[in-house]
């Protein structure tokens, strides 16, 4: 947790430590930090405890229909993840996602960025809010509207008549296309800002070279704000393995979205049986794999990122 | 993309198109145009759709042509009869959005900013590692938050109440890394050893002071977090059952779910999608000045 933020911290050299004296201002600092501090501790580090806690119970029951107890149940909720086919078809499925959604969608966000960059274009500032505008459209919402133009009688694209685009093959590839029209737009104004801020003077020697607009994007830009890139690929990793919204949505439409589509979905639907300690031991599952795959990705990027 | 290459190297030679600013060759920008259009239409015409979708009648939905109006246009009394249905509970939900969204992201701006100022301002022990523990926060996904919380809610009495989705909205760990870049980078140390000097307060220089000088940093964080709680979904699923307490996600989510049994509704979930991404919209277009420099402040490493 703290090393793999600690990566994040290293690429930010604009945060400048102060010159005060330790202890100067002590009660204007904790002024400042108690209101966040204090709701951050109860609705982020005690749940996150809490949920670690119910893991580690169970309920036990003497005969079918005794009374349930709820007793220490040491690891046995995470003996019955690991052994959960369910789970574990449900995060091959966002892997699966993540591994060809999120290179599409980021691809396209950074093309669209170097675009807009790019001096090749007129309309840059209606483009840009084109490109920007579904990102004001809620998850639950676009799910719901792509849901009309996936259902061949309200459609307006005959393509609908030919492709099953709801069905139990297709399914996950047109969440996909939900997620990449809601999120492509964020990421490409992420980047774009970061090539903004880019000072012009650095273009101008690659231009008297005759480096072209290709060139200067591919040798100057992308290496420029490789870090940013970074930063909407972690954002990804995260908003993929809690895929919930999308596909609950498609759950009222069509019946190629299980009850355990997603791990969030696994969460949800094992919390309303109700079994809440294997419901907090998914939980925490999911929480653990979100950190080592953000972790192991900063590590593997570290160095390109920060060279 | 090669040829596209050798057009964009190739050209050194003066074009006389290209009077201002470096001069590419009109191949390239054609190129670059239509990718730019195919995109935008990509983009704009889901939304193009549900709009002239929520001008139709529920029988036109089906039998006319879906990207153009068709007669009669009814999206005047589309909207009224949604805001009727089911004696106006639309309205509500909206309503609440607004509250829960406004609200939340006023505060938890305000406390995101004023943590983020004392992070970069101060120097203290442990200010890393409170720092790093927040920034954690973002990697933790806020669905593993919601059970536990529902859990501990539930002891307290909170669950199916307008505070159980309000409270949890406020914290807001993104907002206070954005913060703490912009505090460093746009407020002066001088500046606030002057009003030091002045006999002035810490607290009066942030709020005199500093969250002047932070405002683009303010206006992205606070609309950043107004859209995460405005599309805030698997928390209030989780802790409201009365629908009296929805957000408009959840309002419209289940509608949608009972088209099946109420045909009529189809059409209010339209009406209804298209109303409620308004807002946003005209908030995003309104503030892009503030959100946009607010946003490459946080992008410059």
């Amino acid at each position: 947790m703290t090393t793999a933020s600690a990566a994040e911290v290293a690429e930010l050299p604009a945060v400048q430590p102060g010159q005060r004296e330790p202890t100067k201002h002590k009660g204007a600092i904790v002024g400042f930090l108690a209101p966040f501090m204090v709701l951050f501790i109860i609705f982020y580090v005690f749940p996150v405890l809490y949920a670690l806690y119910q893991s580690f119970f169970k309920i036990q029951r003497v005969g079918t229909f005794g009374v349930a107890t709820t007793v220490f149940g040491g690891f046995d909720q995470y003996r019955r993840i690991i052994v959960s086919s369910e789970f574990w078809a449900s995060i091959g499925r966002v892997l699966l996602l993540f591994v060809v959604q999120v290179p599409i969608m980021l691809g396209l966000a950074l093309v669209l960025a170097l675009l807009l960059d790019s001096t090749l274009t007129r309309g840059k500032k209606f483009f840009r809010l084109a490109i920007f505008a579904p990102y004001a459209v809620p998850g639950v919402i676009a799910a719901i509207m792509w849901g009309f133009l996936y259902i061949p009688s309200l459609s307006p694209f005959s393509l609908t008549e030919s492709v099953d685009f709801l069905g139990s093959g297709l399914v996950l590839w047109s969440i996909a296309n939900v997620i990449t029209w809601v999120f492509c737009g964020y990421n490409m104004l992420i980047i774009f800002s970061s090539l903004q801020a880019i000072p012009q003077e650095i273009f101008e020697a690659a231009r008297t070279d005759g480096a072209g607009q290709l060139r200067i994007a591919w040798s100057i830009k992308i290496p420029i704000v490789f870090p940013a890139i970074i930063m909407t690929f972690v954002f990804s990793i995260i908003g993929t393995l809690q895929l919930f919204n999308e596909p609950q949505v498609f759950r009222t439409i069509t019946n190629s979205v299980s009850s355990t589509y997603t791990p969030n979905m696994v969460v949800y639907s094992t919390s309303l049986v109700p079994n809440y300690n294997l419901s907090a031991a998914y939980s925490v599952a999911l929480a653990i794999a979100t950190f080592i795959l953000s972790f192991v990705f900063l590590k593997v990027t570290q160095k390109r990122a920060f060279a | 993309m090669s040829s596209k290459t050798a057009i964009a190297t190739a050209t050194n030679e003066p074009s006389p198109s290209g009077a201002t600013g470096p001069r590419e060759h009109a191949l390239s920008k054609i190129l670059a145009t239509a990718a730019l259009v195919v995109a935008a239409i990509y983009f704009l015409v889901p939304i193009w759709w549900l709009a002239v979708a929520s001008s139709k009648s529920l029988g036109n939905l089906v039998t006319t042509n879906g990207l153009w109006f068709s007669q009669p246009f009814q999206l005047f009394s589309n909207v009224s009869d949604l805001f009727s249905y089911q004696g106006g509970i639309y309205l509500r939900w909206l309503l609440n959005s607004v509250g829960y969204a406004v609200l939340g992201a006023a505060f938890g701006t305000l406390f995101a900013t004023m943590t983020g100022y004392a992070l970069a301002k101060y120097s203290f022990r442990g200010r890393e590692l409170i720092f790093n523990t927040i920034l954690g926060g973002v990697l933790v996904p806020a669905t593993a938050l919601a059970l536990p919380l529902f859990l501990m809610f539930s002891q307290v009495g909170l669950v199916n109440t307008y505070l159980a989705v309000f409270l949890p909205s406020l914290v807001s760990p993104f907002g206070v890394y954005l913060a703490r870049i912009y505090a460093a980078a746009s407020v002066p140390e001088p500046l606030l050893e002057a009003a030091r000097l002045d006999g002035s307060s810490e607290f009066r220089a942030f709020f005199v002071i500093a969250l002047r000088l932070m405002t683009p940093a303010l206006v992205t964080i606070f609309l950043f977090q107004f859209v995460v709680i405005w599309n805030n979904f698997f928390l209030p699923l989780v802790m409201l059952s009365d629908d009296k307490l929805f957000p408009i996600t959840l309002g419209l989510y289940t509608w949608n779910s009972a088209v099946q049994q109420a045909p009529e509704l189809r059409l209010y979930v339209i009406v209804g999608s298209l109303v409620s991404i308004l807002p946003l919209l005209i908030a995003f277009l309104g503030l892009q000045r503030f959100w946009q420099s607010g946003l490459s402040a946080g992008s410059v490493k």
